[in-house]
């Protein structure tokens, strides 16, 4: 039913920040009454071509004509004017005032000389029942599901402007089966009226669901855009995920002389371990000297089931038994104590300190764990830090070095190292290797199966397939909060593939 | 590169640089215009001078400075030190009021500088004990009941001097009883005895922050607090440590104030100890948002407050009037350390050089 | 139409809450003490708080937008100095009224550009302003300063008297309060400035992305709120007839507790001016309390404001948190 005319065209676009390219000449087309899903893993570029569309950064190269005629974005407000309108994951609406207001602040119809309620009432009413949404929409934003209020939102950006291009970024992320169907209602209305509508998601049935053509990116760049009705699910999470470099076979070879010996103590028992709203029941198990790959496509739930471990969230299923003591109080701390350390996912926000030094840094967890007075002296805290330093390679003049001033890669090993202090009998890693160049990367994964051959009990989380089979002396899937499936180190990635494709 | 020599860039960029240049000019300015500043003399055993008067003066507005940076450093701010000072001083007084309930202070009472309802070493502990309450009750709503800390310490600044007055039952209450004096009048081998007292707290809250955990812990807890709970770090404990500790500095220096007056004014005492101490942190370069912070440049920025204060009463200028220069003042050194106006007078000044648009 | 009342309740909790308060609060006092039964101690409520609701007023706006606004005692200090100074130098009275509200506007614009532009944090600035304030006005004069001007005499003591109620009166500087909050409840309620400012208050990114002109509002509120502070600072002087750099100490925090009381929420977005009138009136009846009372001091009613203004934040953080988890 779409028309195969383009009203939407990027071309060659390139953006870069300091240090990390986030689009390398990507293209991406939007055609009139067309759904057009936008995915790929963390990091992959999807935002920031978005806010490339939407004037909130403007690309360092390339070009986006809107129906054909060149154009240059300027701001979300000259987005808008130019008929692209954006509903963002989290509402970007006002919680405490009426849902009417939500859908006309701004534009408000006034009478002698004040807003006219009855008017603005009436209006809102009636946009609301356009798109078969009925509610009074006299009561506060707030008192509505976060459904509802998505559909305020996608009201809301239809009154404003009339638009030709509708961005829907990740809008069923809070959503139950049903509200997601009245939502895909409202996009297929939507549709019918001509407006292109560029649908990003990480729900691979949602994309089959309702989408015409999807656009893969990885790593910033294009993978490639396809027909939903002729790509199966198998190739386009292969697409994805994508291949790596050779270099890393060195990594292979590491592994294949660690074997894991059997019998080797649990460390780790999970049994029935979870949160409402957050992973459903799981069990798991870690052995010394073992590397346990978890994989999963993006909100599959794998860093939810880190921090469940490591005690940042506490359960409210199950039970957790660390080296034989089942554990009562979650909290980083009692970790720390039993012996568990955490690579945190956002290095930037849940990982280094970056006003503090390399020194500083490292031995911050390991002075948590001694308290407030027992005091790890300067000259030993130089003892620590020039180790590690030493042992993970961290390229720096000296210890005193502002961490925010390293590299990405460099930040990891800060990381890494501060956790290694802490002498930890298990260690999660979540995503240690994201946003670091290949040379760094192997070291890490080098780093990892060393750790395991010294007796220690690793989880290493990941997007990149690649790694994860390197390393990984069983890979548990994860899919949809759930555990879909433990394999042995050597399963091929195809069933792997197919595990998180749900066919398996 | 510049030619700058290592030292001489070390030196630059060491905390105390900008605080003691400012001290310097301070004291350059009185060398030239008023050289009778430096005079010192000897009275009763003692120095006497006008750098003599700095130092007192600014022994409790130093002690109150180290408190308010450990709480700053947090990223938290204590808006009720006014209000600590009186608090403290009051529960004193009182203490020692040598007459029961209404009863008149007669001359008779008055003229003899013994008399006292307690001993003086319960007077000082419970005027301690009174300070640092205030600090944890401060601290237990900021870190368990998280409410932010302006409207945390507002509250007390509110009920604060109206519990001050409570205590001391409506009246200016002043003191006779002479050891009282000594705190903030007496001399120790010349020297003022507040001076030694700054001293002393001073070593303790410098063993305190450096010698234990607690200050690296303070200043990752102010620079990223998610990334120190993260590592194990309970950001709680350490911001009501430093709160309380920050009650315990505001009652020495309420000690300091009410012994040096000889009278505790609920009212009036420690008027204003909100922006000095404000001042005196944010020169020492301690960031408003919280992380690295030292103890000794708030010292030297409490010096410097007053040394301008005292040099300007010399001139003639009243303090009340130097009110609106101290906040401009303090204004203008958070926006010199601020990365934000940095970056927004860049903006501005390029968008009046650059005639060509930017280029994206 | 019973199910139209329980959302009215519900959105309009506080604000009923409030008024119940004061309600419960004035009663009690009325059976405590006889002598405050009579129609004149409500309204003297007006008279002795005429100040204060007007400042409390401005406050309303600026806490809406998540802000705070410390300096609108300094602000009434100094437009009492320099309102005495230039009448005592002969300067109209009515210039003089207009220049002081200019200069709570112009003082209001600069703090709030401050705040926006330069992102220093609004109690710092306002802390500043305080300061500056005040210290102003000491600069102005050292001393209080007497106003023998005969307007501002006329506006001080000219009794109106309250139809339908017989001895009962108030003074002409009462009336602006009252009439400055049926505008505030215009600007509020229907007008976009009024919405806009609700929005910032709940989610100031979201205003942003929603096309609304949040810098302009936000510095117009601060605006606003020295345009108060500064009709306050004109109240205040024509019932002082004086001016002094010392008046008004801490009447920041009466005006932030009466907007707390009110109903306001200090974490922005929620609240509305009519609340902030109860939350005056709450404040000026435990002082007639007081008064009446005679033994207790008036202490007792920084203490009684203070733990009030606790409870409410308490309340408030409590319905805050609720309201994240669900």
């Amino acid at each position: 039913m779409a028309d195969s005319q383009n009203i939407l065209s990027m071309n060659g676009i390139r953006k870069s920040f300091p240090g990390v390219t986030a689009l390398e000449d990507v293209d991406f087309s939007l055609r009139k009454g067309e759904i057009h899903a936008l995915i790929g893993e963390n990091g992959a570029g999807k935002s920031t071509l978005i806010k490339v569309l939407t004037g909130v950064e403007h690309p360092d190269a390339g070009s986006i004509e809107l129906d054909e005629k060149l154009v240059q974005v300027r701001s979300p407000q000259h987005s808008q004017e130019l008929g692209i309108s954006t509903v963002y994951q989290e509402i970007n609406l006002c919680t405490n005032i009426s849902v009417a207001e939500n859908i006309m602040l701004g534009f408000e119809p006034y009478r002698f000389g004040g807003i006219d309620w009855k008017k603005m009432n009436a209006l809102a009413s009636e946009a609301t029942k356009r798109l078969d949404v009925d509610i009074d929409v006299t009561q506060p934003l707030g008192n509505f599901s976060v459904a509802i209020q998505q559909m305020v939102a996608i009201v809301r950006s239809l009154e404003v402007a009339s638009p030709k291009i509708l961005i829907l970024d990740e809008p069923t992320s809070s959503l139950d089966v049903n509200e997601t169907t009245q939502l895909f209602n409202v996009i297929r209305k939507l549709k019918s009226e001509g407006i292109g509508i560029v649908f990003i998601t990480h729900f691979l049935d949602q994309v089959y669901e309702i989408s015409d053509r999807i656009t893969v990116l990885r790593n910033g760049k294009l993978v490639g855009t396809y027909n939903s009705a002729s790509l199966p699910r198998i190739e386009l999470i292969g697409k994805m995920l994508g291949r790596s470099l050779t270099e890393l076979d060195e990594v292979s070879k590491a592994k294949q002389k660690s074997e894991q010996k059997k019998d080797m103590e649990c460390l780790v028992e999970a049994k029935g371990l979870g949160l409402t709203g957050s992973i459903e029941p799981i069990d798991l198990e870690l052995h010394a000297s073992e590397v346990v790959g978890l994989a999963g496509l993006l909100g599959s739930g794998r860093t939810e089931i880190a921090n469940l471990i490591f005690g940042i969230d506490t359960p409210d299923k199950g039970s957790l038994t660390i080296r034989g003591k089942k554990i009562s109080h979650f909290s980083p701390l009692a970790s720390l104590e039993n012996g568990i350390a955490l690579c945190p996912e956002d290095r930037k926000a849940e990982g280094v300190v970056g006003d503090l030094t390399i020194r500083e840094n490292i031995i911050l967890a390991l002075q948590a764990r001694y308290g407030w007075f027992k005091f790890i002296g300067t000259q030993k805290q130089y003892e620590i830090a020039e180790k590690y330093i030493k042992l993970l390679g961290i390229t720096t003049p000296s210890p005193d070095q502002l961490v925010k001033n390293l590299s990405g890669g460099n930040q990891q090993k800060v990381i890494l190292a501060r956790w290694l202090a802490t002498d930890p009998q298990v260690l999660i890693l979540d995503e240690p290797t994201r946003g670091i160049d290949v040379g760094a990367k192997a070291e890490i994964q080098k780093l990892v199966l060393l750790l395991a051959q010294e007796g220690k009990s690793i989880i290493f989380i990941s997007s990149e397939l690649e790694e994860v089979l390197r390393t990984s002396h069983r890979i548990i899937v994860m899919r949809d909060h759930k555990k879909a499936a433990e394999y042995p180190g050597d399963v091929d990635d195809q069933t792997i593939i197919q595990t998180m494709a749900g066919i398996l | 590169m510049k030619n700058n020599t290592p030292l001489f860039n070390r030196i630059r960029e060491n905390r105390l640089f900008w605080p003691l240049v400012a001290l310097a000019l301070i004291f350059i300015f009185n060398a030239i215009f008023s050289p009778g500043f430096f005079k010192l003399g000897i009275l009763d055993g003692h120095l006497y001078g006008n750098l003599i008067d700095v130092f007192n003066n600014s022994a409790p507005l130093m002690l109150v400075a180290l408190g308010m940076t450990l709480v700053i450093a947090t990223g938290g701010i204590d808006l009720s030190v006014g209000a600590v000072i009186a608090i403290s001083a009051a529960m004193g007084a009182v203490l020692i009021n040598p007459v029961f309930g209404n009863e008149e202070i007669t001359n008779a009472v008055a003229a003899d500088p013994t008399l006292t309802n307690t001993p003086l070493w319960l007077v000082v502990v419970v005027t301690l004990v009174a300070g640092t309450l205030c600090g944890l009750w401060n601290g237990m709503l900021v870190s368990r009941a998280k409410i932010s800390p302006m409207v945390a310490t507002l509250i007390l600044m509110v009920a604060g001097r109206g519990i001050a007055q409570l205590i001391e039952r409506g009246q200016i209450m002043t003191i006779y009883y002479k050891p009282y004096h000594w705190f903030g009048n007496g001399f120790i081998l010349g020297l003022p005895v507040s001076i030694y007292i700054v001293a002393v707290v001073y070593l303790l809250a410098w063993l305190l922050v450096r010698k234990t955990s607690i200050g690296l812990f303070i200043e990752s807890v102010g620079l990223n607090s998610k990334s120190t709970y993260y590592s194990g770090i309970s950001e709680k404990n350490v911001k009501l440590f430093a709160y309380t500790f920050c009650g315990f500095c505001g009652a020495v220096a309420g000690l300091i104030l009410g012994s040096y007056i000889h009278a505790i004014d609920a009212n009036n005492i420690g008027l204003n100890y909100e922006l000095d101490a404000i001042f005196a942190v944010v020169i020492g370069g301690t960031l408003m948002s919280g992380g690295r912070f030292s103890l000794l440049a708030s010292i030297v920025g409490a010096l410097i407050i007053w040394t301008f204060t005292i040099t300007m009463y010399i001139f003639g200028v009243p303090a009340n009037a130097l009110l609106a220069g101290r906040a401009v003042l303090v204004l203008v050194v958070i926006l010199l350390y601020s990365d934000y106006a940095r970056i927004f007078l860049n903006k501005f000044f390029d968008r009046k050089g650059s005639k060509h648009g930017a280029t994206n | 139409m019973a199910q139209r009342i329980k959302p009215f309740l519900v959105n309009n909790g506080p604000l009923l809450t409030t008024i119940t308060i004061f309600i419960l609060v004035y009663v009690m006092g009325g059976r405590l003490y006889p002598a405050m039964q009579k129609p004149q101690v409500f309204f003297n409520l007006f008279i002795n708080n005429a100040a204060l609701l007007i400042v409390s007023i401005g406050m309303t706006f600026v806490i809406l937008t998540k802000g705070i606004d410390l300096s609108v005692a300094g602000m009434i200090a100094l437009t009492s100095a320099a309102s005495a100074a230039l009448l005592v130098n002969g300067v109209n009275p009515v210039v003089v009224m207009i220049l002081m509200l200019l200069m709570g506007i112009v003082f209001g614009l600069a703090m709030g550009s401050l705040i926006y532009y330069l992102k220093v944090e609004p109690f710092i600035v306002t802390l500043m302003g305080l300061f500056f304030a005040r210290g102003m006005a000491y600069i102005i004069t050292l001393a209080s300063l007497t106003i023998k001007d005969p307007f501002y005499r006329y506006l001080a003591l000219t009794k109106l008297n309250i139809p339908l109620f017989e001895k009962a009166y108030v003074y002409i500087p009462s009336l602006v309060g009252p009439l400055l909050l049926l505008v505030a409840i215009y600007l509020a309620n229907f007008t976009r400035f009024g919405r806009t400012v609700y929005a910032i208050g709940n989610n100031e990114q979201s205003a942003m992305l929603m096309g609304l002109p949040v810098a302009r509002t936000k510095i117009t509120v601060y605006a606003f709120g020295g345009f108060c502070s500064a009709l306050a600072g004109i109240v205040f002087s024509i019932s002082l007839l004086s001016g002094y750099g010392g008046y008004a100490p801490g009447m920041e925090l009466d005006a932030i507790a009466s907007v707390v009381i009110g109903g306001t929420m200090l974490t922005g977005g929620v609240g509305n001016v009519i609340g902030t009138l109860f939350g005056v009136l709450i404040n000026g009846t435990i002082v007639s309390i007081l008064q009446f009372n005679g033994t207790l001091s008036s202490w007792w009613t920084r203490i009684g404001v203070g733990v009030l203004t606790l409870v409410f934040i308490g309340i408030q953080s409590l319905f805050y948190m609720r309201k994240k988890h669900s």
